[in-house]
């Protein structure tokens, strides 16, 4: 066993633990972390705690009790909302689906050394496209769904494409054109729904007329779970079939390891670039179907949320892996479904549930900060490396 | 232990609670004369959330000083996005709310969904109405076109530089009736003392105009306002929630060479930082309405009839003028008040079309 007096000569042999594991084991210790930050947040502001901090010095034991039972009645209520039934788990499964899609999109950016910033601008783009076959043409069933979902693909594909393009013929910096791309996305959707095209007949504000019954995600029995998740898992299969059993996936993670050698070997990076958009805008635009096609939900201003910047963050925590991307978004979406019903039961602020998830992605960033607090954690040098290639590349 | 004992005292001060006394109260049953808690009065906020300073937090206001007269639970659902809309409303209906308040015309779906699948609960929506009445959803509109007009009058009679401007959040009807009825205020004005003051932002014919896109991003607005002071304009009034707040900073900005007039609630208590630029502010009633409506279900006097807030029965109102009290000549005070009698009377009437009709 190699232990930290004889540093290892070979990276495979850092430690005892394969790679993967360290990475979950640091995953782990940041969401531990970052339930413990939520914790204190949830004390301070308890009205109980300060009540009984009011008269700490005549009962002490008080401040505690009130501090225990607030922490905990606020962490049942969020497990609650999140697992614990079938409408919860169904809840956070719906919650996820698009979460899972975005990270995709920002993952496979991240292989190929892209900095994807543009997922919202891709995803508004899919669910224009989605959300005006589905509500303005009419056709059957199934076939209409299917249209929508292409429409949708297409959308996105169009707009990481544009990224890829701009990146490989000019050199433009993705980080820049996406977060841009993401305005036009949006103002364009706001002007969309002024028109009359779009504006539901009879309505003054930005709404659009609710996706034909034909065009919508089948739903699970009375959940607002749709099909559309199990595409998200389809997606993420591709994904990883994509990166580690094809050829092309082979020369994206090349260029994402390192351009000038993959061209120096014969590989067009300028190719590699638009391929990893396009497809990363599709995976997008997956994710602004199941927005439109799936909850119910008309065209809006609000129709993308944040899911967009969301997916970046998931993508962080699943260190741009189609797996981690997955189980990831499977834990906002459990955040956000808990969220909702913490602030029902415990009347705990919705924005809780943001910090806990920001901080997870801070501490799964640092995992340097992580390691200091849970000294037993193994190094793993290769960690990390991932996340900061987006601003060299 | 000294630290300890000091760190122990400042969380008393902090905590506001009778830090003096230091002894533990003796339990209590709920304060309040009567006493229905067993009747859940409930709210879903839309994505603005409760803390926006505006729109949310004042029909919240209202959800809780309903709550505190008639010694009921309150419960509230923030939402963080669109998507939370049918979440939430669902989650209430499971909670067993009595009444439910929706904020707001991006929960109009929802809301719909949800009343028309129980018809035992009351729902209540802000700033909307369902495309036909339904029977358990009183619709709460506001007129402030009527507030806007004296707070246009009031710009226009208060600018020197013969230009005042606005700008909204996004064009949405509860955002432009209050620059209709400013617009409205200022050619009032102008007609009746056969000025020319210029209205900058927006044009009440073409329903176009500057906005800021958003109601969030102050950045905006304080490039908004920048933009028609640059042009001249020394009275802005922005419409825009907490993104409006930017032009308040570049109201304060000017050093008393701009002034402004706020909207939804009295700037001077909302946003008492820039109460120093503030002539005035059109107040929107939101949480007497609220409070009327959640109470008339209390009472069983529950109605789906449209609520409209108007300057006669104050669901809309202009606020006083607080610094500027000395500033402004008695002789528009008095005018101010003849506007009002004058609309509440009909004898200026307002052409806006986005104002709410009764039904």
């Amino acid at each position: 066993m190699t232990t930290a007096t004889a540093p290892p000569a070979e990276p495979q042999e850092r430690s005892g633990l394969p790679s993967w594991a360290i990475q979950g084991l640091v995953s782990l210790s940041a969401i531990v972390l970052a339930l413990v930050v939520g914790a204190i947040l949830i004390i301070v502001g308890d009205d109980e705690v300060k009540k009984a901090a009011g008269y700490f010095g005549a009962a002490p034991l008080d401040t505690f009790s009130a501090a225990f039972s607030a922490v905990g009645e606020a962490y049942k209520a969020l497990a609650v909302g999140a697992i614990g039934g079938v409408t919860p788990i169904s809840e956070s499964l719906t919650q996820a689906t698009p979460l899972i899609c975005g990270g995709l999109a920002v993952s496979l950016a991240f292989r190929t050394g892209l900095f994807n910033i543009g997922a919202q601008g891709q995803l508004i783009m899919g669910a224009i496209l989605a959300g005006y076959v589905g509500f303005a043409w009419h056709l059957p069933p199934v076939l209409h769904l299917i249209v929508a979902i292409v429409a949708g693909l297409i959308g996105g594909a169009l707009w990481g494409g544009v990224v890829g393009l701009l990146k490989a013929r000019t050199g433009a910096h993705e980080v820049i054109v996406t977060i841009m791309l993401n305005y036009v996305a949006i103002y364009l959707l706001q002007w969309l729904l002024t028109t009359t095209t779009f504006q539901r007949p009879g309505r003054a504000d930005p709404i659009s007329p609710v996706v034909d019954a034909n065009a919508q995600y089948p739903q699970f029995g009375d959940t607002r779970l749709h099909v559309g998740f199990l595409l998200a898992l389809v997606a993420a299969v591709f994904v990883w079939w994509l990166l580690n059993k094809s050829t092309v996936g082979f020369e994206l993670r090349a260029v994402g390891a390192n351009a000038d050698a993959s061209k120096t070997a014969g590989m067009s990076v300028g190719r590699a670039y638009v391929i990893a958009m396009v497809v990363a805008g599709a995976l997008a635009g997956l994710a602004g179907t199941q927005q439109v096609l799936g909850t119910d939900l008309p065209l809006t201003d609000g129709v993308a949320a944040s899911v967009g910047f969301d997916a970046i963050t998931v993508a962080l925590l699943g260190r741009g892996t189609p797996l981690g991307t997955v189980l990831a978004g499977l834990l906002f979406g459990a955040l956000n479904a808990g969220g909702l019903q913490m602030q029902l039961i415990t009347q705990t602020p919705l924005t809780l549930t943001t910090v806990l998830q920001a901080t997870i992605v801070l501490f799964v960033a640092a995992p340097a900060l992580v390691r200091s607090v849970f000294r037993f954690l193994p190094k793993d040098r290769g960690s990390g490396t991932i996340l900061a290639k987006g601003w060299n590349g | 232990m000294k630290k300890f004992v000091r760190g122990t005292a400042i969380v008393g001060v902090l905590t506001l609670a009778v830090a003096a006394c230091g002894s533990k109260p003796a339990e209590s049953g709920p304060s309040g004369g009567s006493d229905n808690k067993a009747f859940k009065a409930c709210m879903v906020s839309d994505s603005g959330g409760f803390d926006d300073k505006s729109f949310n937090q004042t029909s919240y206001k209202g959800l809780q000083d309903a709550v505190k007269a008639k010694g009921l639970t309150e419960v509230k659902a923030e939402s963080k996005s669109d998507n939370d809309y049918p979440t939430n409303m669902t989650a209430m209906v499971a909670a067993k709310c009595n009444v439910i308040v929706a904020v707001g015309f991006k929960l109009e779906d929802a809301t719909d969904k949800a009343a028309n699948a129980n018809a035992g609960i009351k729902f209540a929506i802000v700033d909307s109405a369902p495309a036909k009445p339904i029977a358990n959803v009183k619709p709460l509109g506001f007129n402030t076109a009527q507030s806007s007009f004296q707070a246009g009058y009031l710009a226009a009679a208060m600018s020197k530089s013969g230009k005042v401007g606005t700008f909204g959040g996004v064009k949405i009807p509860p955002v432009t009736i209050f620059m209709d009825g400013f617009a409205e205020g200022v050619a009032y004005y102008n007609k009746q003392k056969s000025k020319n003051v210029t209205l900058l932002g927006w044009d009440e014919a073409k329903q176009d105009g500057l906005f800021t896109g958003d109601f969030e991003d102050k950045a905006k607005g304080q490039n908004n306002a920048q933009n028609l002071i640059t042009q001249g304009a020394d009275i802005i009034f922005p419409v825009a929630g907490p993104s409006g707040l930017g032009g308040l900073q570049a109201a304060k900005a000017s050093n008393g060479k701009v002034n402004a007039i706020w909207v939804d609630t009295d700037g001077c208590e909302s946003a008492a930082e820039y109460c120093s630029v503030l002539i005035s502010s059109v107040k929107k009633g939101m949480d007497v309405a609220v409070q009327d409506a959640i109470t008339s279900v209390v009472d069983n006097k529950f109605d789906n009839k449209q609520f409209i807030g108007t300057l006669e029965n104050g669901g809309t109102a202009l606020a006083p003028f607080h610094e500027f009290d000395s500033k402004v000549p008695a002789e528009l005070k008095t005018e101010l008040e003849q506007i009002k009698t004058d609309i509440i009377g009909g004898k200026i009437t307002i052409e806006s079309k986005v104002q709410p009709k009764a039904s």
